[in-house]
């Protein structure tokens, strides 16, 4: 498996991969407070941004509405916690198989009565929006008035029931972000990657080749839908308020798939880049508008239009080809060699 | 020569169009035939048909005895038919060997396996020297052969090739009906073409179907059918005669 992981990876791009990590770990050492929820959002974003990779960069299928997979992860956990007091490590197994169950619904419609395309993209916003409003009445989950995680005296960081200091919650989502881009690799190589990028590619002549379409959509989605819904924990704990207004409005999922899109489709590292870029970005500018003493609201929603547009145009693949290709980590195209 | 592929009574018509009418012919296990006729004869549609991309309106399609109508395409190729696409259809951000690959995990367990005897397809069909290379990058003539290499990859007892000489020089029509044939003598991989190009016919095939407006108007051997007056009038032209 460790072979798979980094098997034909250039050794240059594993030892700057290494660099980027061992910068990571050590940066809440580094950076003040500030920066480390900085660090946080984009690690966050870098997460479910993968998550959502899986689905649309390496499938095809267009999601534009995984703030829905968030939110049920984010409310199963906080819910549990709330009434009964289980920590999210035990909940965990919940949130994933409820996302799951919800995406293999969606999934099972679509792609049984081939909804593809656009009209999926709407079914996956039109979900998210019922789910929204459902949320809104829910008076058990807090419903509209919102539902909070209490955050009680926690002197100390507090692991098992994720209470703690931002610290702690910047090395969760590190690890997370860390094992889902190792997730990512091993699920590219193997035959579900092969099969997500053909169904991507081409659907018509992956079906000629022997692929089951449908069942490896399928599988696509509910492991898009239960990874993203592991984020959507981590938000809960991390902010520890969840107004279903704010959870899972589109504006949540458009955010979400930015990073992906910027950084590359189907790329392992394009999510990562992604986020560092908009995310950073987005943050600089709110910070050095403040210095001078604007504050003009949705300012950071006109910056995440600007950059998509100037990417669209100027990198339709995404920064991360190029900055790979400038990097010198391209695979070798000639010769017979290992490429 | 026992039958491989039969096909009893396949009709399929587009909106009150028969496009194929009443189609029965067999391919016998090992056999080089192929199927020519006009353009909308409904060759194409024949191998949609067999291929399980399009649902007969009526008959039966046996494979090795087994019925296979009304499966699916990728259930289809599961049983050993392998077929290519009249318009390419490469996995265009993937690389050659990538595109071999998912072919040939239809037979092979492993991604290491299938990643074997990709390569072992792409020197067979020359493709080698790209196989590193986006498949998008490729000529149309090496984008036929990736097709082929494709279909191949995936074990096929049955090759359905669908006008993979079209669009190719003479050389390289040559060195594609070299590799058919290799495949057939060596492999035992029994092959149905759809051609238009009558030198490759004329080289490989051992048996010819003529269609003509949904129908099957002649069948024999090559010379047998190229002598035949109904196939002249309606596809060969006097000139050929």
């Amino acid at each position: 498996m460790i072979a798979t992981l980094v098997a034909d990876v250039p050794r240059r791009g594993l030892v700057l991969l290494l660099l980027l990590l061992a910068a990571l770990v050590a940066a809440p050492l580094l950076v003040n407070d500030y920066l480390l929820t900085v660090l946080i959002l984009i690690l966050y974003f870098a997460y479910a941004g993968q998550a959502w990779n899986i689905m649309m960069g390496f499938a095809g299928q267009l999601s534009l509405g995984h703030a829905l997979y968030v939110g049920l992860g984010a409310y199963t956990a906080a819910a549990l916690f709330f009434h009964f007091g289980l920590s999210p490590w035990i909940s965990l197994p919940l949130a994933l198989a409820v996302s799951g169950l919800v995406g293999a619904i969606m999934g099972l419609l679509a792609f049984r009565f081939g909804v593809a395309g656009v009209y999926f993209a709407i079914l996956t916003i039109a979900v998210a929006e019922f789910a929204r409003i459902g949320f809104d009445h829910w008076s058990w989950v807090g419903g509209s008035a919102g539902l909070f995680v209490p955050v009680a005296n926690y002197t100390q960081n507090d692991l098992w029931t994720l209470r703690g200091s931002p610290r702690m919650f910047y090395y969760v989502i590190l690890a997370l972000t860390v094992l889902a881009l190792l997730v990512c690799r091993l699920l590219l190589k193997s035959r579900a990657g092969y099969y997500w990028q053909a169904i991507r590619e081409d659907e018509d002549a992956a079906r000629a080749l022997g692929v089951n379409t449908f069942r490896y959509k399928m599988y696509a989605v509910v492991l898009s839908a239960a990874m993203t819904s592991l984020a959507g924990i981590f938000f809960a704990f991390y902010y520890n308020n969840l107004f279903p207004e704010q959870v899972f409005t589109i504006g949540r999922s458009i955010e979400l798939i930015l990073g992906p899109i910027i950084g590359g489709l189907g790329t392992l590292i394009g999510p990562i880049v992604g986020a560092f870029l908009i995310t950073g970005l987005a943050e600089a500018l709110h910070e050095a508008m403040l210095r001078i003493g604007i504050d003009v609201p949705g300012a950071k929603q006109v910056f995440y239009g600007v950059c998509l547009l100037v990417v669209v145009m100027a990198l339709p693949h995404g920064v991360w080809p190029p900055l790979r290709r400038l990097l010198g980590l391209d695979p070798k195209t000639s010769g017979k060699g290992k490429a | 020569m026992p039958a491989l592929l039969e096909v009893d009574g396949l009709s399929k018509s587009f909106s009150g169009l028969r496009a194929v009418s009443n189609l029965t012919f067999s391919v016998g296990q090992g056999e080089l035939a192929a199927l020519i006729g006009p353009n909308g004869a409904g060759k194409t549609t024949c191998f949609s048909m067999i291929a399980g991309v399009i649902r007969p309106d009526a008959g039966r399609v046996h494979l090795d005895g087994r019925r296979v109508d009304g499966l699916r395409a990728d259930q289809i190729c599961r049983a050993g038919v392998g077929r290519t696409f009249q318009v390419v259809k490469p996995f265009a951000g993937l690389s050659v060997l990538d595109n071999v690959i998912v072919g040939a995990l239809n037979t092979h367990r492993t991604v290491a396996g299938a990643s074997r005897a990709a390569d072992e397809v792409l020197d067979l069909l020359g493709l080698a020297a790209k196989r590193g290379h986006p498949a998008a990058s490729l000529t149309l003539p090496e984008r036929k052969r990736l097709e082929v290499a494709r279909a191949l990859a995936t074990g096929p007892r049955l090759l359905l090739l669908d006008e993979v000489m079209a669009g190719l020089r003479p050389t390289e029509i040559d060195l594609m009906v070299q590799v058919l044939r290799d495949l057939n003598a060596r492999r035992g991989i029994t092959i149905l073409l759809i051609e238009h190009v009558m030198r490759a016919v004329m080289a490989l095939a051992r048996r010819v179907i003529v269609m003509h407006h949904g129908e099957i108007i002649a069948r024999g051997t090559p010379q047998e059918v190229t002598r035949n007056p109904a196939v002249i009038e309606s596809y060969l032209g006097e000139e050929a005669v």
